[in-house]
């Protein structure tokens, strides 16, 4: 079976929730192979975490260059272990940077690229088929890439991460640096909510426009708090600066795939549906009963979502005990 | 000699519109009325923003495109863009992003470059890729999704927010970079700057130009096929409820019957 080359996100020495996603996806296309890179002593967890995950290989490369400059020393030695391994297929994450470092790949390795993939299968021939959901999820497109290595990167929540323990045996890759990188001259980790990151959390709370301001959106982090989600924020509020931009869902902003999705004082524009419309269940509460955010929801309240948010919360407490 | 920025922008169907495909797997271009993506806007702004301060600058605008892309490259110049170039070629129909970043690559090549602006995306395909292809197909560096930019000299700093931290980036020109839509608001044409974009210079430049072989690109040069597109169903009605007092409860039991709790 081809080797699929994983490549295994991590933060804080942590593999995060969407590498283990992507080892699963890629037990159905052949045997997965992590690439964990940068992760300096932490590599060691990491690699048994992939093992566990279906990793029969994990290959490893450490180096200053991978925090010091941006995207090109991953695409290095992505490209190399790839070439090396004769890589059946190439799975990134659907981050900024992942599908940045999946391009260039792609490219130095002559194949084509998918990107957003929402679901992943072995095509007849075994080759891998991705789905995508496009136009503000209007439609779903499957696709293959049809010339080269396949090159995919696939969104956050696209599976659940599913256990399989592999081998996990390790390999220390050495990876030809080739420069022609933008340098990174200082790194501010981001400060952690203690909540779920908002990509990757199974339920998100968003507030928008009807939250009116800042203040406001503590009736949100409260449910958020309760039901252990994620908090989330249309366009309009975080232009009105109530809520920071890194909590942005739509377009422009967070992309999220939850399996609960509620949106409090969320009017529900195009750009915000394209954001949060593949969802798989969606609850929303605004005082508008035209909005067009109804047209999305499993279920909706038309109230005051500073009523209906605490009562809500206050239910979810007592329930959870 | 005076700094050379060039804009990359995409002409794209309204996304207020209903966006679909045609037969060919396409996007439906005859749909829904296109226009310059939001998103590109912001990278016209900044180039605009990096000319006013450096003094000695030339914005150019550049599309690849039908011809109705020059709605775009029009919008870009009466933004205050000095000219504009627009590749244009019935060949180029169908082209994946792979084969648009050489057809790019080339064009800039043939204007010549010292910094080349993109937006953070497209509005129709959002894929995001084009600068960091850009930059591998060019052997530049990428500085790429910079909330806030500077360029000082020959310098290019920015602020790129990730999802793990907030990066400070430096490149050296010549450099590809992409901007968000964090990174300042786009300015409106004035009266003045849409009567003015009317005299602007736009070259057109098609495949022979560019010295591209029509093999490459379109539809039968692209590296990714379509197997099925399929209309996502229509979202069953869902539960509407007034909140008479209970709402909050009424929530939290079907949450409870959905499992959520």
């Amino acid at each position: 079976m081809a080797e699929i080359l994983v490549l295994v996100d991590h933060a804080d020495g942590v593999v995060r929730k969407p590498a283990l996603e992507l080892l699963t996806l890629a037990r159905r296309i052949g045997e997965p192979s992590a690439v964990v890179l940068g992760a300096g002593p932490a590599a060691t967890d990491i690699a048994a975490k992939a093992a566990e995950y279906g990793a029969a290989k994990v290959y490893t490369a450490d180096g200053a260059e991978f925090t010091d400059q941006l995207v090109v020393p991953k695409v290095d030695a992505l490209t190399q272990i790839a070439t090396a391994a004769n890589a059946g297929a190439v799975l990134v994450t659907s981050s900024g940077e992942g599908k940045e470092i999946a391009a260039r790949v792609a490219l130095r390795l002559g194949s084509g690229i998918i990107t957003d993939a929402v679901d992943l299968e072995a095509g007849t021939d075994g080759s891998p088929v991705a789905t995508q959901s496009v136009f503000a999820a209007s439609f779903q497109v499957k696709s293959k890439v049809s010339h080269g290595t396949p090159v995919i990167t696939v969104k956050p929540n696209s599976t659940t991460p599913e256990a399989a323990p592999a081998a996990g045996t390790v390999e220390t890759a050495s990876v030809e640096f080739t420069g022609n990188a933008a340098t990174v001259t200082a790194r501010t980790p981001r400060v952690s909510s203690g909540r779920p990151e908002l990509t990757e959390a199974a339920i998100v709370v968003s507030g928008g426009r009807g939250v009116g301001a800042a203040e406001g959106f503590a009736v949100v982090e409260d449910l958020a708090d309760a039901l252990g989600a994620a908090v989330g924020a249309s366009r309009a509020a975080v232009d009105a600066g109530w809520y920071p931009h890194t909590n942005q869902v739509g377009q422009t902003g967070k992309q999220v795939s939850p399996q609960l999705y509620v949106a409090a004082g969320i009017s529900g524009a195009i750009q915000h549906r394209a954001g949060m419309q593949t969802s798989k269940t969606i609850v929303a509460i605004n005082k508008d009963p035209e909005a067009p955010i109804f047209e999305l929801v499993d279920y909706g309240v038309v109230g005051d979502l500073f009523t209906v948010l605490p009562q809500l919360t206050t239910e979810v407490k007592t329930r959870k005990g | 000699m005076s700094l050379r920025i060039v804009v990359c922008v995409k002409y794209v169907p309204d996304a207020t519109g209903d966006r679909r495909f045609a037969d060919d797997t396409t996007t439906d271009r005859d749909a829904v009325d296109g226009l310059l993506s939001e998103l590109d806007e912001y990278g016209v702004e900044q180039a605009l923003r990096i000319a006013e301060t450096h003094g000695d600058a030339e914005v150019t605008v550049l599309t690849v495109g039908p011809d109705d892309a020059k709605d775009a490259l029009r919008k870009a110049l009466s933004m205050g863009a000095d000219k504009a170039v627009h590749v244009n070629d019935d060949d180029i129909h169908g082209t994946d992003v792979i084969g648009t970043s050489a057809i790019i690559a080339k064009a800039l090549e043939t204007t010549g470059y010292d910094l080349v602006v993109c937006g953070m995306a497209s509005t129709d395909g959002t894929m995001g890729v084009l600068p960091a292809l850009l930059a591998e197909r060019l052997g530049v560096p990428q500085a790429t999704l910079l909330s806030e930019v500077t360029l000082d000299g020959t310098t290019v700093t920015g602020r790129r927010d990730g999802d793990a931290a907030t990066e400070q980036i430096s490149a050296t020109l010549p450099a590809v970079i992409s901007v968000t839509d964090q990174s300042g608001e786009a300015r409106y044409p004035s009266f003045k700057g849409i009567m003015a974009a009317k005299k602007k210079p736009v070259t057109s430049l098609d495949l022979d130009d560019l010295g591209i072989d029509t093999d490459t690109v379109g539809l039968t040069g692209a590296w990714t096929a379509v197997e099925t597109i399929t209309a996502r169903p229509a979202r069953t009605a869902g539960t509407i409820v007034k909140d008479e007092g209970e709402g909050g409860k009424a929530l939290a039991a079907y949450l409870v019957e959905q499992k959520f709790i």
